[in-house]
């Protein structure tokens, strides 16, 4: 895949989510409107990834999230997560993201503690999954950035459909 | 810079990452689609667009500024304007794009006035905005932060017997006779 540099990403990335603050004035509003932007980036980073990644169909949301991981994350971003904290049922898991390029060169003042700076993630994960019928829930619970050890993102599986025939033709 | 509150070390006592990192060219597109299409739902016209696109491509071009002196300036940074125009033209772009621009000359009808120009452009049907823009705040964030204070626009140029224009970024700057003046006794 054609490659460009990091750090031009990183701070594209950066002074987007200043502008944000700037235009909303309120985290909580930022990191909605993060999410949503992921999201849409999610609906379309599908079908690229399933056109180069060559992958097979995943068996389960098990497989899903070790796809996401180190398939996902290697390709967009040139990073992998570890996938760990799998609950009994293998509906929720953690993407522990050792290395994040978004938040590179990034320090948080205090007045923004509820910033959810990488939040375009979670957006990405939740609208890509969509597209291949998993409906999850993604959410940050861990952040360098905010003082944690590591980088965290829950998910959980609300529900997925795989589809049948006679395949909606919309 | 101000202290981090978490721990002793903030972000410049860290270690600069010497080596050159990348991403997927398509993941930096996602996201300029996005930031422009964000941008797009909070003004009303094109220009203000541009204007949005650019001051988000400031904020860009103040933090490379900084980030190429250290690496590949060895901490140096140009304070003579023809030097810092090279700089821009080489440099950043070489950054930026993995080659040089084109052309980096004077307009000849005033002084103060430099243009970069290079390949390639968004066709006329794509409608009047010009992501350019976006190129022309980093540059301007690049001058702001070396101290060479300038009005920088992009422009779309037809090119004779090509089907695509060229991009035209043009510098304007601000207290030109005193750029010179300071030119002069360095």
């Amino acid at each position: 895949m054609e490659t460009i540099n990091a750090e031009i990403f990183t701070l594209t990335y950066g002074s987007m989510v200043r502008q944000l603050i700037a235009d909303y004035e309120d985290v909580e509003e930022v990191n909605k409107q993060l999410d949503k932007m992921g999201y849409s980036i999610g609906q379309r980073l599908i079908d690229e990834f399933l056109a180069k990644s060559k992958t097979q169909r995943c068996a389960d949301f098990r497989d899903a999230a070790e796809k996401i991981a180190k398939v996902g994350f290697r390709m967009f971003l040139n990073v992998t997560a570890a996938v760990t904290g799998w609950n009994a049922e293998g509906t929720e898991c953690s993407l522990i993201l050792e290395d994040n390029p978004l938040a590179d060169f990034v320090e948080l003042p205090e007045q923004l503690a509820g910033l959810k700076y990488s939040n375009l993630l979670c957006g990405v994960i939740r609208g890509a999954l969509e597209m291949v019928n998993m409906e999850v829930e993604c959410t940050f619970v861990r952040d360098v950035l905010q003082g944690d050890d590591a980088n965290e993102m829950r998910l959980k599986l609300l529900s997925s459909s795989t589809e049948t025939y006679p395949f909606k033709d919309e | 810079m101000f202290q981090s509150k978490y721990g002793s070390t903030g972000i410049v006592d860290k270690p600069f990452r010497p080596g050159k990192q990348e991403v997927a060219l398509s993941a930096f597109a996602y996201l300029f689609s996005e930031l422009v299409q964000y941008c797009q739902s909070r003004v009303s016209n094109i220009s203000e667009l541009e204007r949005k696109l650019d001051e988000v491509g400031h904020g860009v071009g103040l933090r490379l500024l900084e980030v190429l002196a250290y690496r590949e300036r060895g901490q140096r940074r140009e304070t003579r304007l023809l030097d810092m125009l090279k700089f821009v033209h080489s440099t950043l772009w070489r950054y930026l794009f993995g080659r040089q621009a084109r052309d980096l000359e004077q307009s000849n009808t005033a002084e103060d006035e430099y243009m970069i120009s290079d390949t390639g452009g968004v066709p006329r049907e794509m409608g009047h905005l010009n992501p350019a823009a976006f190129v022309a705040g980093i540059v301007r964030g690049t001058l702001d932060g070396a101290g060479f204070p300038a009005r920088v626009t992009a422009h779309y140029v037809p090119v004779p017997g090509q089907p695509r224009p060229k991009t035209v970024i043009l510098m304007k700057f601000q207290n030109y006779q005193a750029i010179m003046q300071r030119d002069k006794q360095q």
